[in-house]
């Protein structure tokens, strides 16, 4: 779409030659996120350097009102920083300063385009590292964890992204700078900056983080549990739990997604096994040996057949490895894969793996199953080829039917990926109309003109009334107070 | 008439309602002028699985059956909440967002709740968040509610998660002074040992380590001290029966970076949360008190024995406006609790 001239002006004169982007052909590196499924090309885009300059660029947006997308490294699985074809995509990539390491507040203050791991590596000197790490953390930015509230393996013990913000600073879209939250550990007045994490770049544009640091555990040991039943996998990991242990981290791989990492990276899993656990334990020499006996005692019970620990690093990170290739390995077994993220309570994984099973053979898609097991966070992926007939088509139904299935048994259609464009139409199963209506009084009252990333994460309630007409549950009309046309 | 039948009518009469649980916190904040709507009604457990480390209770449940049920289960709030009295509900509590001595290392009451059905101020009756750990559809509601004081909507039910009660716990005492005290729980906390409260009162710091016992042992060897024979020390410090705190003069709670200097203040002061918390007893003028607190990077609030009203730091102009649009948003009428943190909101 060609932008409006004024507006156009407006924008070379904030920014320099080479901080917008006009030519259809760079427009094009900008079409999608990690939902490489949904594509479109972006009005404009700018890659502004300075606050200033963001804020600016967002008084220009607001008075012409011009929709914009904040973007960081674009590795977001949910559509979150797809384009809007009448809008600008902010790109915050050029924001990528650390500007403080504070040892003794045990925090980090960075720009929003520093990548999650140069965190932990700028904070390593002095013992200290940030503790969310999303599978993507080489690449990803703080300022996209902040805006999805990202997950990892070891939010277990250490939380999500919510857990471990202390300040933001905040660029509204009428161009006010906010400070949200503070260097204490809480701000009077409303939970600002509750609200902000996870809010998918809809109420504000991050210009700076800063997040607590921890101190690095002197050891870290991971077991692998190898299961010939998925079922005792799963009971074993509610029974660690039960036993009073916070693992670091509690992975569950299923039998395809083992060979398929296998394959990929020799990680030395057993390939014939069902399922395989990946039980970490961090903490003090002491603790650890500990729990590891604990663990083990655990593990036996619930029959696993085999068990390995790292004895060393080098040790661990193998038998990490596996794990965090384990979506790229997937990918190696088709063309295409679609990847899941619900939430179910920890006790109904036995169930919820039976169900898995018979969509995958309902639809006639294979599935690979990897999940973070602690915290009950699934991401089944789903095998397609999309140049094979209705494959897509089939890969959508079968992925929105899971998260129907999250929903059902107590859960949610999102864990750590967030919703964007992908699962908005799963809102409307998780949400009723009434509280989809008070998201978007949050919303206006940040953005009353709805111009930060509209069209994502909320669902309008008309489109959940004609999605209901589909959904149709004992006979009952899910939204039998809005009018039918 | 159920809460939400009464809610829908003070909508409908835009008559302003007073919200209290058990009253135990009534000290806390504006008093609020409206009809009085209790929630000691809404009692009960609705669900707990103690192997999913997660609970849900009505919020009228008082706080000290809640802390019992899970105690007989080995389990327990992370956040370690004050009472401050019997009455106190699990609903206040979060209401309130007040958080005890593990703070630092364990985190908030925000940072444990997952879940909770409230009635906004146009009586709706609406459920955020869940009660699984992970879970980022739609805004975080759910944690937006923890320190509202009820303003933004009655809490019905909360869905929290709880944690194994740890294995053991010892206290040690150093006797030092407060700029040490505060210098040597910042370089400890630096390092990976199983701190998990430490406070400073006249003259000596108490350090609390939790966790498995063979941790617990060699840090104590590393750190030296005594060990503390103050059985309650940290109970009375959390429900404030501690002395220090039956002063009739005004109760600051400062709110600071951890490793923030020693504040140059008349008064008594007794540091908690290593340094993140101070308590401070003065009859300094509020204004010095808060500035004290703002070049320090933090905030303050009169938390108890308040000479004047609005207790709590004031916003910024444009937070101030933020804040009344977000109240707006869930209780267009100003019903709810209105002027409890402060008069516009």
């Amino acid at each position: 779409m060609i932008a409006d001239p004024q507006f156009l002006a407006g924008l070379r004169s904030i920014l320099g030659g080479d901080s917008l982007i006009e030519e259809q052909e760079e427009l094009t590196a900008y079409e999608c996120d990690g939902l490489s499924a949904h594509r479109t090309i972006p009005m404009l885009v700018a890659l502004p350097e300075t606050v200033e300059q963001v804020q600016q660029i967002l008084k220009l947006c607001y008075q012409h009102k011009v929709p914009v997308v904040a973007r960081g490294a674009g590795t977001g699985l949910s559509g979150g920083a797809q384009p809007l074809e009448n809008g600008l995509l902010l790109s915050l990539a050029r924001f990528n300063r650390i500007l403080d390491i504070d040892a003794d507040n045990r925090c980090a203050t960075v720009q929003p385009g520093v990548r999650n791991l140069a965190i932990s590596e700028a904070a390593k000197p002095y013992g200290l590292y940030y503790a969310p790490d999303p599978s993507s953390q080489i690449a990803c930015t703080i300022g996209g964890n902040v805006a999805e509230n990202s997950g990892g393996v070891h939010c277990l013990k250490y939380g999500l992204t919510v857990h471990n913000v202390r300040k933001l600073r905040v660029i509204c879209i009428d161009g006010e700078m906010l400070t949200i939250g503070s260097d204490a550990l809480d701000t009077p007045g409303y939970d600002l900056l509750a609200l902000m994490n996870g809010s998918e770049g809809l109420l504000g544009i991050i210009v700076e983080v800063t997040v607590n640091l921890l101190p690095i555990p002197p050891t870290a040991r991971v077991m692998l549990a190898a299961f010939d039943d998925a079922e005792n996998a799963g009971k074993a990991v509610s029974d660690i739990i039960a036993s009073g242990i916070i693992p670091a981290g509690l992975e569950m791989m299923d039998n395809l997604a083992i060979r398929a990492a296998e394959d990929f990276v020799h990680a030395g899993y057993p390939k014939d096994a069902a399922a395989i656990l990946l039980c970490e334990l961090d903490g003090t020499d002491e603790e650890v040996s500990h729990e590891i006996e604990k663990v083990e005692q655990i593990l036996q019970q619930h029959h696993c057949t085999a068990t390995r620990l790292s004895e060393n690093e080098e040790q661990r990170m193998q038998l990490w490895a596996g794990r965090k290739s384990a979506f790229p390995a997937v990918g190696r077994l088709a063309p295409d894969y679609y990847c899941m993220d619900g939430t179910i309570p920890r006790h109904q994984l036995p169930e919820v793996l039976r169900r898995i099973n018979a969509l995958s053979q309902q639809y006639e898609l294979a599935i690979a199953n990897v999940f973070h097991a602690g915290d009950g966070n699934l991401h089944p992926l789903i095998l397609y080829d999309a140049n094979e007939g209705d494959q897509l088509q089939r890969a959508e139904k079968l992925g929105s039917k899971i998260l129907q299935l999250c929903v059902e048994v107590g859960g949610s259609i999102t864990g750590e990926h967030g919703v964007g464009s992908e699962k908005i139409d799963e809102m409307c199963i998780q949400f009723k109309p009434l509280e989809l209506q008070q998201f978007h009084a949050i919303k206006a009252a940040f953005d009353e003109h709805g111009l930060l990333n509209p069209g994502k994460a909320v669902p309008e309630l008309h489109r959940c009334a004609e999605l209901g007409a589909m959904h149709v549950h004992n006979g009952e009309l899910p939204f039998p107070e809005l009018e039918r046309f | 008439m159920t809460l939400q039948q009464q809610i829908t009518e003070a909508y409908a009469s835009a008559t302003p309602l007073s919200i209290c649980g058990g009253s135990s916190k009534q000290f806390l904040g504006n008093p609020v002028a409206g009809e009085a709507l209790s929630t000691t009604e809404q009692r009960g457990v609705i669900n707990y699985q103690p192997d999913e480390l997660v609970m849900t209770v009505r919020s009228g449940t008082p706080l000290l059956e809640v802390k019992e049920i899970l105690a007989a289960q080995h389990q327990r709030l992370a956040f370690e909440p004050p009472s401050f009295g019997k009455s106190a509900t699990i609903g206040g509590t979060f209401a309130c967002g007040i958080s005890g001595p593990s703070r630092p290392w364990a985190g908030s009451a925000r940072d444990s709740l997952l879940g909770c059905t409230i009635i906004n101020g146009r009586g709706e009756q609406l459920h955020f968040g869940g009660e699984v750990i992970k879970n980022v559809a739609g805004y975080d509601a759910t944690r937006l509610m923890v320190g509202a004081f009820g303003t933004l909507g009655l809490i019905m039910d909360v869905s929290f998660r709880v944690l194994p009660v740890p294995a053991t716990e010892i206290t040690l005492s150093f006797s030092v002074d407060a700029a040490q005290a505060v210098t040597s729980v910042v370089a400890w906390s630096q390092k990976p040992l199983p701190i998990s409260a430490a406070a400073w009162l006249d003259g000596e710091l108490l350090l609390r380590l939790s966790g498995a016992e063979a941790a617990i042992r060699s840090a104590q060897l590393q750190l030296g001290g005594e060990v503390s024979k103050q059985r309650d020390f940290w109970l009375q410090l959390r429900e404030q029966q501690l002395d220090f705190f039956q002063s009739v003069k005004p109760l600051w709670r400062l709110s600071l970076p951890m490793a923030a200097d020693p504040l140059d203040i008349p008064g008594e002061q007794l540091i908690e949360w290593g340094g993140a918390q101070r308590w401070l007893l003065t009859d300094e003028k509020a204004e010095a008190v808060r500035q004290a607190a703002t070049s320090a990077g933090g905030h303050a609030t009169c938390f108890r024995n308040a000479q004047e009203n609005d207790i709590f730091s004031p916003l910024s102009k444009p937070m101030l406006t933020l804040q009344q649009r977000l109240k707006k948003s869930f209780d267009p009428k100003g019903i709810l609790n209105p002027g409890r943190i402060y008069t516009e909101l």
